[in-house]
């Protein structure tokens, strides 16, 4: 008689944890052929504000690891997506992809994490600058980290969508409430095990599953979100203004077709600096 | 935090906490007058600026603006409706797809400096212009105001040839037209941060001055003619709120900047929402003025008296909150007042004027309110006996002591010549106070310990840190908040990108 084998619970990663919905709830996920997968939690706004809070905690410590120390982590990280590649793989094959398409994704999800991380210790060198004003002043402008950023990810490619819109912002030091695809939050799932084997200090990445419709008016709104990034259709992405404004929230949309996300162009410097407030110094020249 | 006050044995016997010595001057020496002379060319009448041409409205109608300082009328200004607005943004896209958006770098950038060197060259009339229109004192529009405004145009002419160092990795283009409205406090300067980077990086322009203070504005519509700039490049259209919605929700613009209050800030971030325009918001701010008991005290006591003081205080990054180490608040708080007794409040014309007249009404009415508000939740208020003008909108400078956080003059943007001042006992303590706001425009920080003011400039959530000086501005130097106080900078090569595209 063949062993029947268990199978793994899905609990995203949130505030160091691997969590089930505060509110009990679940949502049934079906593989590519239609088969039952497993139930994977709904989160609600009260777990997306338990989150928020973990990531506002987490927040000034990240920040004030080195550049170093925050690239080697997200090397760290790609580290361990490299090293469960083919189990990454085969989710995806099992959610519709073809198997070469699946391998392409998670590839390209660790490269751009390779990409992100060798930033850490340069963007700064980039960004900033000292300005040479007409007095006898010092003045220096460098970036900073804004705080708790929210992301709201793509259905396809779920994975490097993800991955995409996270690494730039966590690499300056912000830490991101993430909600994960719907229809597939288990690639992300999976990632976050390996989120928490990075090095990535609890609560630094904060996964939440669940139905989309539920938690973005609750991302537009909540105030301890300092910028959001997402992927959203016209009237989230109305929604999600009208929320913003209500504490002058930066707000950035990423376009990329599905094709898109593999682009070279998807990544960028200038992801890096959406997320990051200029703070300009003044100090008297002189005795 | 051990007090350096208690180890150091060279501190003048003031620091111990005996009253400073104070010059006493009274009535003894009087100032003469000396009123700025120069004439400043008014019009009577000042139409809109639309396609290089001057324009009456379409609908006839003009409003007056006044001279905050005496309440006469100077000059009337014509009320941009829907129409006109209309009409200013047909000729600012077709001057972008027919001239400015497709003309060499090298070429704007010779019409930016040529703005820049016509505002020299007639400085002091614009200056006068500025002082009676909106109530600053003329050292002030003299010596900063128009001067800063130049600058403004010079530095960003430059950038016009060099945009591709502007985004490394980059090449950068134009966004189009660009809607921009500007508030009062500094009239032809806001006009200078919103026009000049747009121009540099090739964008066309639709702006709205202040309802109370469109003169400048408009005056600087002439140097624009005689610079030759194409027509449509800039437009200017005045009015009040009815034109600036109507200047936010045009289709046309593909971006818009704001400059003003954070609430006025929100409702045009919701009136977008649901459009792909780019924006940059420079809304309100509450500074915190840190003062450790190792400042060099007369000098902070300057730099807090610039911060709050300078402009009558109508400064989005004035250092309205003074957060002062407590074995030094009896002694600051002293020399404040020592301070205060000797500014010269009155005319602005008049070259010895510290502070002028506030800008309006309604301004000076909720600085009134605010300030009954201070006195009403128990905070201790002292204002100098000076002799105000019997004509005109003036309010004595305040500074109240006894202030808690939960106040609303600790809270709330007064934009008036009213400090407060709350006290704290260790750094930790003055960061979280410092923090504790909505907004995030600027700090400042007085202290003689290099290390600790690198640590509170990195701690402060403020866009900028002023380090043992205060209210400091240069083109070169971006400028802008965090938090509620707005995003996108204005100013320097981060100011600049605010108006490019990538490609």
């Amino acid at each position: 008689m063949s062993r029947l084998p268990i199978t793994k619970t899905p609990k995203p990663y949130a505030g160091g944890a691997f969590i089930r919905s505060e509110s009990g709830r679940t949502f049934p996920l079906r593989d590519a052929s239609g088969a039952f997968f497993a139930n994977i939690p709904q989160c609600t706004r009260k777990d997306l504000r338990n989150a928020v809070e973990a990531a506002a905690k987490a927040g000034p410590g990240w920040a004030r690891r080195t550049a170093y120390n925050r690239g080697q982590i997200l090397y760290r990280l790609g580290e361990m997506l490299e090293g469960r590649r083919q189990e990454m793989a085969d989710t995806l094959v099992r959610f519709g992809d073809e198997a070469a398409a699946a391998a392409h994704e998670v590839d390209t999800c660790i490269d751009r994490l390779v990409y992100y991380a060798g930033w850490a210790d340069k963007y700064e060198q980039v960004l900033g600058n000292v300005n040479p004003v007409a007095s006898p002043h010092f003045n220096f402008t460098v970036t900073e980290p804004m705080g708790v950023i929210g992301v709201i990810a793509p259905d396809a490619p779920s994975l490097l969508g993800l991955i995409s819109l996270v690494a730039p912002i966590i690499v300056s030091g912000n830490t991101v409430v993430a909600h994960v695809s719907e229809k597939s939050a288990y690639p992300a799932i999976l990632f976050g095990e390996m989120l928490a084997t990075s090095d990535l200090p609890g609560g630094v990445v904060n996964l939440l599953s669940g139905l989309r419709k539920e938690l973005v008016p609750t991302f537009a709104t909540h105030t301890h979100l300092r910028g959001l990034s997402a992927v959203a259709n016209a009237d989230e992405r109305k929604a999600i203004r009208l929320g913003a404004a209500e504490s002058v929230k930066r707000v950035h949309f990423a376009d990329a077709s599905t094709a898109g996300w593999f682009e070279d162009s998807a990544q960028s410097l200038y992801r890096i600096r959406d997320f990051l407030e200029f703070k300009t110094t003044w100090h008297p020249i002189g005795a | 935090m051990p007090s350096l006050a208690a180890k150091k044995s060279t501190r003048t016997p003031a620091r111990s906490g005996r009253p400073a010595p104070e010059l006493i001057f009274g009535d003894l020496w009087e100032f003469d007058p000396a009123p700025e002379t120069a004439d400043p060319k008014l019009k009577s009448r000042y139409d809109l600026f639309i396609d290089g041409q001057f324009v009456a409205p379409k609908s006839g109608r003009y409003f007056d603006t006044i001279n905050p300082a005496n309440e006469r009328k100077l000059a009337e200004i014509a009320l941009a409706g829907r129409d006109d607005v209309d009409a200013a943004y047909q000729a600012a896209q077709r001057a972008f797809d027919t001239t400015w958006g497709r003309m060499p770098g090298r070429e704007r950038a010779k019409y930016i400096f040529r703005i820049a060197r016509l505002l020299q060259d007639r400085a002091r009339e614009f200056a006068v212009a500025e002082t009676l229109d909106g109530g600053k004192p003329i050292k002030e529009s003299r010596d900063f105001d128009v001067p800063m405004t130049a600058a403004h145009f010079f530095y960003h002419a430059g950038w016009a040839d060099k945009l591709e160092y502007v985004a490394p990795g980059h090449r950068v283009a134009p966004l189009g037209v660009v809607g921009q409205v500007i508030p009062w406090n500094f009239p032809l300067l806001m006009l200078a941060w919103k026009i000049a980077p747009a121009l540099a990086m090739g964008n066309t322009v639709v702006l709205k001055p202040a309802e109370t203070t469109s003169i400048t504005a408009l005056k600087l519509a002439e140097i624009l003619q005689d610079a030759e700039l194409p027509p449509g490049v800039v437009n200017f259209v005045s009015g009040a709120g009815e034109t600036g919605a109507a200047v936010m929700s045009h289709p046309t613009p593909v971006k818009i900047a704001f400059t003003g209050s954070t609430e006025v800030g929100k409702i045009i971030m919701r009136s977008l929402a649901g459009t792909e325009k780019k924006m940059t918001m420079e809304l309100g701010g509450k500074a915190a003025n840190v003062v450790f008991d190792d400042a060099p005290i007369d000098q902070a006591v300057e730099g807090i008296v610039n911060g709050i003081f300078f402009n009558q205080g109508h400064v989005c990054c004035a250092g309205s909150r003074l957060l002062v180490h407590e074995p030094i608040a009896d002694l600051v708080l002293a020399k404040l007042k020592n301070r205060l007794k000797v500014l010269r409040v009155g005319d602005p014309m008049d070259k010895n004027t510290d502070i002028g007249a506030i800008n309006s009404k309604p301004q000076l009415q909720k600085i009134q309110e605010l300030v009954e508000s201070g006195v009403k939740d128990g905070a201790e208020m002292f204002q100098p006996a000076c002799r105000l003008p019997s004509k005109g909108y003036y309010f004595r400078p305040t500074i109240f002591s006894g202030v808690t956080m939960s106040h609303r003059i600790a809270r709330e943007e007064i934009f008036g010549p009213v400090l407060s001042m709350l006290t704290f006992r260790t750094v930790d303590e003055a960061i979280e106070k410092a923090n504790n706001t909505a907004y995030g425009l600027s700090a400042g920080v007085w202290t003689d310990k290099g290390s600790r003011i690198l640590k509170m400039s990195t701690e402060l959530k403020a866009g900028v840190v002023w380090a043992n000086t205060y209210n400091k501005f240069d083109p070169t130097s971006p400028f802008g908040g965090y938090k509620e106080s707005g995003f996108g900078r204005e100013g320097g090569r981060q100011g600049l990108l605010d108006y490019a595209k990538l490609i």
